[in-house]
């Protein structure tokens, strides 16, 4: 029987046997698959995983607050070039990193003050206003962009003998790893609570004691901090960085990703990542119909399975639980 | 001073396009209450329709019409095959402007499919290089052209709101829909309606653009955006807000181009859109929006 007996219980990470043994066999099936695989599946895996934190830091704003933004391309280029600049200056990895997360984070708490009297549409367009203007600033402004030849970031120097593709593999998914755990402890925390109380009734929520100012700029910040450090990573993995890569149809990803992925669902935005990563490569040879797909998708989802990939991956988990009853 | 008419002539009519654009976003704003982010790809889908018609030598006023019913034609199996579907099952707000992305999307594909993402040139009656002159001013053909296309759709567009049976049942169904209802208006006709003449707007600026820009894939998502920022300057409810708006924004634009920056011209759309926002999210014209609990 699955009795849940304490609020700690409920709150542990795997509760029951089955899931940590399943966990377990996923985290060995990770650290084993770049010795197998071809280096390029190798660097799509990579690539997934720093989509991965991007798109969960996304789903904390959208899927958990409830606040539509449409400009993480902005946030993505303040995190790159941030990164970018650090680095050149001779900061370390882990260092650079931080400091992309914190000033995409900076920018995340600006472009969340409108956020306080706007919603629904206005804010979009706000936050679309925002990614735009990013994008113009950076392409307009030679001495943050680099020019036309944009900024080149020097590679990692791959600890324990291994090879770079398979030590940035290692690297990225263990961030995700990270991100996934904190992410889950955000959402269970009070201040998780405080999102979803927002997301569903802002009004309500704050009547019952939620901070509203303190609570939607901190969605903002939040976000864009996940948002910085994937772009700081995908800077990382491009060697090389210009502000064509940021533009609108990045954001649009983004956030396809996270309607396609899941609203509000942590595994949904690793899932969601890797479809748009792994879309564009299997059509590699009809570009075009990249994002018919992705419309597509995007119109099967919200009318017939508005929980995403993920809510298709909890109906098949029941399907087989409750298998020779329905 | 010869330069600030001259500059403010090119942005004026700069902003009769964005006009066009910009009633359109409005218009299914105000009637079913969602931002459409298709509205520059259905455009453009309208403009390669007309190059290719134009390209098999049809006359200029016939590709016209027909690029504008196909872009009617979109826009209204859209609020049919999709729109009515999700609405039927509880789609909310946010999901109806995530479909017309999906939407958006899907366009974007089939013209690069279609057409190829190489720009081509639009075989357009008026030229650009014959100009007027107009006491100190000078004035291109084109531009004479493209502002009496957006006076005449605005003011067709004012006619049929203002002046018709079906521009007051569009008017009843976007005050209060189950009102509407009660009152036998065919609800869905209406709104598909103003779907289908929402998307015939971005077709005559679409083709009215590609003269001046080369056409390919993505030349309207510029404008979409400029049209966009000028119908949240207008007030996103107001069709008048829409083209004053749209005015003010392409003199602002071509002002800001000729004194201030020309680098940063493109970016004060979005600045405006952020500032008024902040200070007046209504709009210039907007009403008031009020949230009930």
């Amino acid at each position: 029987m699955d009795l849940v007996e304490s609020y700690a219980e409920d709150l542990r990470f795997a509760r029951k046997r089955v899931t940590r043994a399943l966990l377990g066999l996923l985290l060995l099936a990770l650290t084993v698959f770049p010795l197998v695989a071809p280096d390029w599946m190798v660097f799509l895996a990579t690539l997934v995983a720093l989509y991965g934190i991007g798109v969960m830091g996304q789903n904390i704003l959208i899927g958990y607050t409830g606040q539509i933004s449409f400009g993480q391309a902005g946030f993505l280029a303040i995190g790159a070039f941030g990164f970018g600049h650090l680095r050149i200056w001779g900061a370390p990895f882990p260092v650079a990193l931080l400091g992309a997360g914190l000033a995409s984070a900076l920018a995340g708490v600006l472009v969340g003050f409108p956020s306080l009297r706007l919603k629904g549409p206005y804010l979009s367009i706000a936050t679309l206003g925002f990614g735009v203007a990013v994008y113009q600033v950076f392409v307009n402004w030679e001495v943050l962009s680099g020019g036309r030849s944009g900024l080149a970031i020097a590679k990692l120097k791959p600890m324990f003998g291994m090879s770079t593709t398979r030590y940035e593999y290692y690297l990225y998914v263990l961030l995700l790893a990270l991100f996934t755990l904190a992410t889950y402890n955000l959402i269970s925390s009070y201040v998780g609570r405080a999102f979803i109380a927002i997301r569903d009734s802002d009004i309500a929520a704050e009547v019952n004691g939620v901070n509203l100012t303190r609570y939607k700029l901190l969605a903002f910040a939040i976000s864009s901090f996940y948002t910085g450090v994937h772009g700081a990573l995908y800077a990382q993995v491009l060697g090389h960085i210009e502000p064509q890569i940021f533009n609108i149809s990045e954001s649009i990803t983004l956030f396809v990703a996270v309607i396609i992925g899941g609203v509000a669902s942590i595994e949904g935005a690793i899932l969601g990542a890797a479809f748009v990563t792994l879309v564009p490569k299997l059509l590699s040879n009809f570009r075009e119909f990249v994002p018919v797909v992705f419309g597509l998708t995007i119109l099967i989802v919200l009318i017939f399975e508005p929980l995403g990939l993920f809510g298709r991956w909890l109906k098949t988990r029941l399907y087989f639980q409750l298998w020779p009853f329905r | 001073m010869d330069k600030l008419l001259q500059y403010s002539l090119t942005g004026l009519s700069a902003g009769s396009l964005y006009a066009l654009v910009a009633l359109g976003v409005v218009l299914i704003y105000r009637s079913t209450r969602v931002l459409n982010f298709a509205h520059g790809d259905v455009a453009t889908l309208g403009t390669f329709v007309a190059f290719s018609l134009l390209s098999d030598k049809f006359s200029f006023p016939v590709a016209l019409v027909l690029s504008l019913a196909a872009g009617a034609a979109v826009g209204i199996t859209f609020y049919f095959v999709v729109l009515v579907k999700a609405q039927r099952r509880g789609a909310n707000l946010l999901g109806m402007i995530i479909l017309t992305l999906g939407l958006a999307l899907i366009i974007q594909g089939l013209v690069v499919w279609k057409w190829g993402a190489e720009p081509v040139a639009l075989p357009f009656p008026i030229s650009d290089t014959k100009t007027y002159k107009m006491g100190a001013v000078v004035v291109s053909q084109l531009s004479l052209a493209t502002m009496a296309a957006g006076l005449v759709g605005s003011l067709l567009l004012y006619l049929l709101v203002q002046r018709t049976r079906l521009g007051l049942a569009m008017r009843a169904t976007s005050e209060n829909v189950m009102a509407a209802q009660t009152l036998g208006i065919p609800t869905r006709m209406v709104l598909s309606v103003s779907w289908g003449v929402a998307s015939a707007l971005g077709v005559v600026a679409g083709i009215f653009l590609a003269p001046a820009l080369l056409l390919d894939p993505f030349f309207m998502l510029d404008p979409f955006l400029k049209g966009f920022a000028a119908a949240v300057l207008g007030g996103l409810n107001s069709l008048p807000g829409a083209v004053l708006g749209a005015l003010i924004l392409g003199v602002a634009e071509s002002l800001t181009g000729a004194y201030l920056t020309i680098q940063f011209k493109n970016t004060l759309a979005f600045v405006i859109i952020i500032v008024v926002l902040l200070i007046r999210p209504e709009g210039l014209l907007g009403k008031e929006f009020k949230e009930r609990v």
